[in-house]
């Protein structure tokens, strides 16, 4: 039987395997001829379809043993982040050129355990350093959404061939990392969901680091239900990640559809901020009202440092970044370029290896932790952020998730926002605040901008409880009833 | 606080980056931008707020100093730009 990749989710896949309406090897043939079909999207990197194939046959094998696996026979595809055991790791820059990496991220090896199947790595902004999927060496991420006029439109980042093959329809689900909104803010510009969990539920170990304290690594796919599963499969504690936290892992979807009654929703009123697009303040009043018809009280709460979570970020992220980006040196693998000497060498390699947002970073990182500046850049950023904390601490004493908007616009186009970095950075107004407090965070698509575009809704929980936000957004879901779809043009 | 050409080029060193003079005028007003944005955190009354070291209260595991993993030199020396049996061999790094 033929199957259509586009056409199905996660869950929806999984009970067809076990029916035998089709086999994984069918259902991973599609999804590479849909991938394919899909190269004037450039959401991927590399492809790996002899591998995805193998992968396929060896799980049906299993599901025919009666092994099969939380997600077995699922094809998904992984943001370029994340190390792969024998394939190009390239994190989108010309730095890591050819570097295919002799292990697995502890990530994607839970996925693979649970069954699923690896179609390729995707597309994204240069070691996850950007918010529109432009600062790729590879080229920039396509959002499936076309402008009305058919304008091709940024996929939003870092994460964006990850939402862009996840909303073209070829995975039926993908890895992303969030750092500062790269999970969430791609989510709401292609009209998909995504979570990123709490600092510490996935293991960090083997993903290429961009900013050690605020990266977390999470899934991108087309319901709720799929992103509970991805994420039960990916979380863990890992003994290998010295920040993972060794804490049960609950069962995601078991109160999925437990509803909102009686839960307590807050509404934090510094998000509200001048000049916002009227769209999406109209479709968070109707988020709440959703919630609200559902049974849920809904709250306003304060978050008063909100306004200045921006700066922080802008400081702790690029003074991580620089440190973390000092290993590659030209000298182990990855690129080399030669100089009269070994500075030279370092230099010439970075100054040619380094795209110019990372570049910006390193400088900026570098600049604020250097002697006499640590102080008033460094630890004041690291000072605010945890006013930042303790103002969510507060509002959880009192409300058990919070709903915001996820991103300030919707898909905007290519190189409308390259020019200044600051525009691009405010594209992370609303996500980055949960990043520096280490809360789980969602984004849902809730609804189509006049001009026929996705917006996102976003949720925020306490530490370590995905199971009450994957809950709320469930409902948030139901009744969004998002069904829209972008019409395949690259198919033509 | 802004920075000149100079102080730039300075930072371009200490990140061993290497900078074209046109690249250093843009990568300065970039810099100036990014800081003035930065600057408002100074209005934060920061007084006795402790910065944050750990997200999540937690303290760093230990485990045992014992050997757990190795005697694997085609993995480690998969990447090597060059070998010598089984050594990586690398441009000349310490003095």
């Amino acid at each position: 039987m033929t199957v259509d990749p586009a056409s199905l989710t996660i869950a929806g896949a999984l009970e067809g395997l076990a029916k035998k309406d089709f086999t994984s090897v069918e259902l991973t043939q599609a999804s590479i001829e849909a991938m394919q079909a899909a190269k004037p999207l450039n959401a991927m990197i590399t492809e790996t379809p002899e591998k995805a194939l193998e992968m396929a046959k060896a799980s049906d094998a299993r599901r025919a043993a009666g092994k099969a696996g939380l997600l077995e026979g699922i094809p998904l595809a992984i943001k370029d982040l994340f190390c792969t055991e024998g394939v190009l790791t390239t994190a989108a820059s010309h730095i890591l050129d050819g570097f295919k990496p002799a292990y697995e991220s502890t990530a994607t090896a839970n996925l693979w355990q649970a069954g699923a199947v690896m179609l390729g790595k995707l597309n994204l902004d240069e070691f996850a350093m950007g918010s529109s999927n432009e600062t790729s060496y590879y080229g920039p991420a396509i959002n499936p959404w076309r402008a009305q006029d058919g304008t091709r439109l940024v996929p939003g980042g870092s994460s964006g061939g990850s939402a862009a093959a996840v909303a073209a329809g070829f995975a039926l689900g993908a890895t992303g990392t969030d750092t500062g909104g790269s999970i969430r803010q791609p989510a709401s510009l292609c009209g998909i969901t995504g979570i990123k969990p709490t600092y510490g539920r996935v293991s960090r170990w083997g993903i290429v680091a961009f900013a050690s304290s605020l990266d977390q690594a999470g899934p991108m796919t087309r319901s709720v239900r799929d992103s509970a599963l991805m994420l039960q499969a990916m979380a863990g504690f890992d003994p290998k990640d010295s920040t993972s936290v060794d804490t049960p892992v609950p069962d995601y979807t078991a109160s999925l559809e437990a509803g909102v009654k009686g839960l307590r929703i807050g509404i934090p009123r510094e998000y509200r901020m001048d000049g916002m697009n009227p769209e999406i303040l109209a479709l968070w009043e109707q988020g709440k009202q959703w919630l609200k018809d559902a049974g849920a009280e809904i709250v306003d709460i304060h978050l008063p440092h909100t306004h200045y979570a921006l700066a922080a970020y802008y400081i702790v992220a690029p003074a991580e970044a620089s440190s973390n980006l000092a290993r590659y040196d030209g000298v182990r693998y990855g690129l080399r370029v030669p100089g009269k000497d070994l500075i030279e060498m370092y230099e010439n390699t970075r100054g040619e290896g380094f795209g110019r947002e990372v570049q910006r970073r390193i400088m900026i990182g570098t600049y604020v932790l250097s002697a006499g500046y640590y102080d008033a850049y460094y630890t004041k950023a690291q000072r605010v952020r945890t006013l930042i904390k303790k103002d969510f601490e507060q509002a959880f004493q009192r409300v058990d998730a919070i709903l915001t908007p996820t991103a300030p616009n919707t898909a905007f186009p290519l190189g409308a926002k390259t020019d200044d970095p600051i525009t691009m950075y405010l594209n992370d107004v609303f996500t980055v605040p949960v990043n520096l407090a280490g809360l789980p965070g969602m984004s849902l698509p809730a609804g189509l901008s006049a001009d026929g575009l996705p917006w996102g809704l976003q949720l925020i929980g306490r530490p370590f409880d995905e199971a009450t936000l994957l809950r709320v957004g469930r409902t948030v879901e139901k009744a969004a009833n998002f069904t829209a779809k972008p019409t395949a043009w690259w198919r033509s | 606080m802004s920075l000149d050409r100079t102080a730039v080029a300075k930072i371009a060193k200490l990140a061993r980056l290497k900078m074209e003079p046109e690249r250093l005028d843009a990568m300065t007003s970039e810099l100036n931008s990014i800081l003035s944005f930065v600057e408002e955190l100074q209005a934060v009354n920061t007084d006795n707020i402790p910065p944050m070291t750990s997200v999540m209260p937690m303290k760093l595991r230990q485990r045992e100093d014992e050997v757990t993993d190795g005697g694997k030199p085609e993995a480690v020396l998969k990447n090597a730009p060059q070998r010598q049996g089984d050594f990586y061999t690398v441009p000349k790094v310490v003095e």
